[in-house]
């Protein structure tokens, strides 16, 4: 890739997102859309700078159960994977469960879990790691048996045992997998928590920021409801760069997965 | 032939689908033999050399080793592709047989990049598989499989992949290594050239179920090298073998 192509990668989105928001802007003030109908992006801004206050509170709440949701997905999702690998008969009787607990709606079961659990973090918690957890069980598991037969027979060979073949061979062949599930499930963790977040807040119990949509949109204050709403999208995208870089620096010396953009040697 | 390293007696091999892949098949492989196994594809070749490698079963016979059985290390095997660990550098991939005994990382770590100068890579230990070309990944491999110093090497098709000038140059460098130390090598492989090239011995095979057809000893002046290539006895021999083999592919017909 030249320097000109990624230039052109970045100016050119960002053109077209220029270009929106002027259209947009222009739009709500020629037509004089009230803003509880329709604010501009200039509202918009100017609630997120006047508001910024209890927004940056609200956003680090749900960032914190966001990460934590995830870590622990990641961790469970990786011994979980293991175990099955190490074990077909667990992984035959367990894997099913995954997968109901996958395909079952959060926002059904989110009532649920916000009443039996008393702790609204800890509900919140539970809301956004079901969703996170299984793309990494399911990626790590897949990793874990796409193990190249040829080395498992050379590890066998040399007398490897069940842990070396495991450390050494199994471990590393799942780590593209792995982190291509944890950047599945990162977006996956926010989303669990602002749904748990929307459940617990229509009780009124919830700090997050999809509380403050809720309460935003209670109050009229359509303009400060979309300043949230921006600042989750960011946190999405945060998140997904953020675990993009970490797969990067992972990967970028054996994997192709990290090789675009010419670094190859 | 100094002594017996492996004898095979009547030994055969059922999959659990039924297909017989190999049948009576008697061998006893020398000490410093260096043995070629010539065949069409699905005659056995790489099944008798698993077994050979512990890798696999014989449903039927035996397969000895008089000498006592061998040791993690005494068998170092090449595989039709290099089967490196891609996240691990070259010098972390010929170390691996070590490490895995148990042996300290440093002492690996030095046998290793000694194993690697062996194989013309020295300078290429920090190296990632993906870096290196395809017939330096297959000296990597080579390295990794002589780097525990085995008793007997098993090479399946190892250069099959390979262009033609590249091949020629491993063959050369798998015939130096095995005049200076000597360690005894079956060679699978489906090319008539460079069975006679390389080995001191060939045992045609013929397909279905694999079976031994015909066997040969390999005349010539040792060392080998380019000048052997082009010899008249290079050439009658190879007639020779060839015949063999479409007698071994007729005869399955």
């Amino acid at each position: 890739m030249t320097g000109r192509d990624r230039g052109l990668r970045i100016l050119a989105p960002l053109a077209i997102g220029l270009l929106v928001l002027l259209g947009w802007e222009a739009l709500v003030r020629l037509r004089g859309i009230p803003p509880y109908v329709l604010p501009g992006p200039v509202a918009i801004a100017e609630a997120l700078v006047r508001d910024w206050g209890p927004l940056s509170a609200s956003l680090l709440v749900t960032l914190k159960i966001t990460a934590l949701a995830l870590l622990i997905a990641a961790s469970l999702g990786l011994l979980l994977a293991v175990l099955f690998a190490q074990s077909p008969v667990l992984e035959l009787s367990l894997f099913p469960y995954a997968v109901i607990l996958q395909v079952t709606p959060i926002v059904a079961i989110a009532p649920l879990i916000i009443i039996w659990v008393d702790d609204v973090t800890l509900s919140l918690l539970i809301c956004a790691w079901i969703v996170a957890f299984f793309p990494i069980l399911s990626n790590t598991t897949v990793g874990l048996n796409s193990t190249d037969h040829n080395l498992l027979d050379l590890f066998r060979l040399y007398g490897a045992g069940r842990w070396q073949v495991l450390w050494r061979l199994r471990l590393p062949t799942a780590m593209p997998y792995f982190l291509a599930g944890l950047r599945i499930s990162g977006g996956l963790a926010l989303i669990g928590a602002i749904v748990a977040e929307f459940v617990a807040g229509t009780g009124g119990n919830a700090s997050g920021l999809a509380y403050r949509i809720l309460e935003a949109g209670f109050q009229l204050q359509i303009p400060r409801m979309f300043a949230a709403l921006v600042l989750i999208s960011a946190a999405g995208i945060g998140i997904f760069l953020a675990l993009s870089l970490l797969s990067h620096l992972l990967l970028r010396r054996w994997h192709e997965s990290a090789m675009a953009g010419g670094d190859r040697r | 032939m100094i002594g017996r390293l492996v004898s095979l007696s009547g030994v055969a091999k059922r999959y659990p689908t039924g297909t017989l892949a190999v049948q009576g098949i008697d061998l006893d492989i020398g000490q410093g033999d260096f043995l070629a196994l010539l065949g069409p594809s699905g005659c056995g070749k790489s099944t008798l050399l698993r077994m050979i490698a512990r890798l696999a079963a014989a449903t039927e016979g035996r397969i000895d080793w008089p000498a006592g059985p061998p040791r993690p290390g005494d068998i170092g095997f090449v595989f039709q592709e290099p089967t490196l660990m891609p996240w691990a550098t070259a010098l972390a991939n010929v170390a691996l047989p070590l490490e895995l005994a148990g042996l300290p990382r440093r002492e690996a770590a030095a046998r290793a990049a000694e194993a690697l100068a062996r194989v013309e890579l020295a300078g290429f230990e920090t190296a990632h598989p993906r870096a290196l070309s395809g017939g330096m990944r297959m000296r990597v491999s080579i390295a990794r499989a002589l780097v525990t110093r085995p008793r007997l090497l098993l090479l399946d098709e190892p250069f099959a992949a390979l262009d033609e000038i590249t091949r020629h140059r491993l063959n050369n460098d798998l015939l130096a290594l095995w005049e200076a130390e000597r360690f005894t090598v079956v060679f699978v492989t489906h090319s008539v050239f460079e069975s006679v090239y390389l080995a001191r011995r060939i045992l045609v095979m013929a397909p279905r179920p694999g079976r031994v057809h015909a066997e040969f000893a390999v005349e010539a002046p040792a060392p080998r090298g380019e000048a052997f290539r082009t010899s008249a006895g290079y050439a009658a021999q190879c007639r020779e073998v060839s015949r063999a083999l479409a007698a071994a592919m007729g005869e399955a017909a």
